[in-house]
């Protein structure tokens, strides 16, 4: 199943070429696009921002967390004219603004630089807490982190706080890739349970599982969304 | 009198009612200063518990969301402990924020090294984009604090002691303030220490400048007041670690021979508990240590010392 946006030439289908750009690789395997389905329903389907209102107060927020292996973000944010497709081939080099971790003050939008884990997250907490505390309740802040990443202290952190705030503005998904060094019995979602938060497993490849997870409501509480995917090793 | 962090915390609540855009962000400490305010701006007091990682990231999230974020809690555990949210999440993010840290490099003596943070304004001097204020009497601290309110987007900390002067000085960011002029050198006096400073060199005929903001640091002003003297000495006295300003001056006076004298807080772990005060004369910090080792310091001049007094040197 492909979805595809009125708005956009480049669907589904374009984006392992657009990848291909970054990696002179048509090939990926499954770690390199662990988050490609989870960020292209996102910004396909449920996020409320284009290139046009990348600035307004009142989008969406999208935050990248897990800033390692961003091609697949690159490709997306291409694909939906974040990004100039012209700009994939130059990746990582030192003219080009699309680094081995984003940076958001070179790449438009990006919403964080990322690339130290465990940073995404808790700034998310504070992005939830700034548009409340401004009356844009319908503006939604989405954080993507890898199950490996959750160890980080400052996430544990974030997520008892914002449990305990209820902070409805708030969304992780959670790729579970079962790369984390010791794996926490009842994988992130336990994490997430046990402060309060409502959380959701699903197929991290099911398009339609995941739409349907990430738009689940969720009143007065922080949503996460366990987005499982092939195992890392 | 009030102490600078009574002053503070006062402020910051008028603050939040006057700037809708401005946000408190607490960890605990100083909570319950803040509960009046917290009644009134609900969203807008914000205490994450004991979190100081999170304290941080919450500032740089709530800048990116168009609030300017007023961040607070002891030296160590607003610099140090979360040293790496305060150069990515709000540096690296280009966000915006106003740190306010109380307890200084020792206020909370008998609490031990753990509650001591003398590097907090070098660890600062790492990352680029800082403005860098040291109040030396609550009424600084107030104006300094409204200044840096509203400071535009520009990442600002503002450091508090428990120590000040017995009066204060108009403050003017940026710039040093000229409070006597002599010939035998510059000395340059940073927030709570300028008394100490001034009765040390009571009988010395130096020029005295007073920072209460040493970032940017006022290459200038110490340029212009080095010309006015017959030797180009200078001396640095910092209530926070040894030698943090010099690299600055010596930047500033690089184009002429000149010496510096760097004064602050010593590196060594003093492991002693006790009161500020006596913290600030271990540091030889206090009117009579900083005389004898200003007086050294001049007297190793090349040029004869000029002094006002006699029998001194």
């Amino acid at each position: 199943m492909t979805p595809t946006s009125a708005d956009t030439a480049y669907g589904y289908d374009d984006l392992r070429r657009l990848m291909s750009l970054m990696t002179g690789d048509e090939k990926h395997g499954p770690a390199a696009t662990s988050t490609l389905d989870v960020l292209w329903v996102l910004y396909d389907r449920v996020l409320r921002v284009t290139p046009q209102t990348a600035e307004d107060t009142g989008r969406d927020r999208f935050l990248l967390s897990k800033g390692h292996g961003p091609m697949a973000y690159y490709a997306v944010l291409a694909a939906k004219g974040f990004v100039p497709q012209e700009w994939l081939p130059g990746f990582g080099s030192f003219g080009s603004p699309l680094g081995l971790h984003p940076d958001r003050v070179l790449v438009p939008g990006a919403e964080i630089g990322s690339g130290s884990l465990g940073h995404g997250l808790p700034i998310a907490v504070g992005s939830a807490l700034g548009l409340r505390a401004q009356g844009l309740t319908d503006a939604a802040v989405w954080v993507l982190v890898g199950d490996a990443e959750l160890d980080e202290g400052s996430n544990h952190e974030a997520v008892a706080f914002a449990g305990a705030m209820g902070l409805e503005g708030l969304h992780v998904v959670a790729v579970d890739n079962t790369s984390a060094t010791y794996r926490r019995p009842g994988g992130p979602a336990s994490l997430f349970a046990g402060e309060g938060w409502s959380v959701t497993s699903v197929d991290g490849r099911d398009h339609e599982a995941l739409y349907e997870a990430f738009t689940a409501p969720h009143p007065g509480r922080p949503h996460a969304v366990v987005a499982r995917v092939e195992p890392k090793r | 009198m009030d102490t600078m962090r009574d002053r503070f915390t006062a402020v910051a609540g008028r603050l939040l009612d006057e700037d809708p855009r401005l946000a408190v962000v607490l960890a605990v400490i100083s909570g319950e200063r803040f509960t009046d305010a917290a009644r009134r701006h609900p969203d807008r007091v914000i205490d994450v518990g004991i979190r100081e990682q999170l304290l941080v990231s919450v500032a740089g999230g709530l800048a990116l969301a168009g609030l300017r974020p007023i961040v607070h809690t002891f030296c160590s555990f607003l610099v140090e402990r979360p040293f790496e949210q305060v150069k990515l999440d709000l540096g690296h993010q280009g966000a915006g924020a106003v740190l306010v840290s109380s307890g200084g490099s020792y206020d909370i003596a008998a609490g031990g090294r753990t509650h001591q943070a003398p590097g907090d304004v070098a660890l600062l001097d790492t990352l680029d984009g800082w403005t860098v204020h040291v109040p030396g009497h609550p009424d600084e601290a107030e104006a300094l604090i409204r200044h840096a309110a509203a400071d535009a987007d520009n990442r600002v900390y503002v450091r508090l002691s428990e120590q000040f002067n017995r009066s204060a000085r108009p403050v003017s960011p940026g710039r040093f303030r000229v409070l006597r002029e002599g010939r035998a050198g510059v000395v340059v006096a940073v927030g709570p220490l300028l008394d100490a400073a001034l009765e040390a060199v009571a009988d010395l005929d130096v020029t005295v400048l007073y920072a209460s903001t040493v970032r940017p640091f006022d290459a200038a002003g110490l340029r212009a007041a080095v010309a006015g003297t017959d030797a180009a000495d200078v001396v640095l006295v910092e209530p926070y670690l040894a030698g943090t300003s010099a690299s600055f001056a010596a930047e500033a006076l690089l184009d002429r021979p000149h010496r510096v004298l760097a004064l602050g807080t010593a590196r060594e772990e003093l492991r002693r508990y006790g009161t500020w005060q006596e913290h600030v004369a271990a540091h030889g910090l206090d009117a009579a240590g900083l005389r004898a080792r200003i007086g050294g310091f001049l007297a190793g001049s090349r040029r004869p010392v000029g002094l006002a007094g006699s029998g001194v040197g």
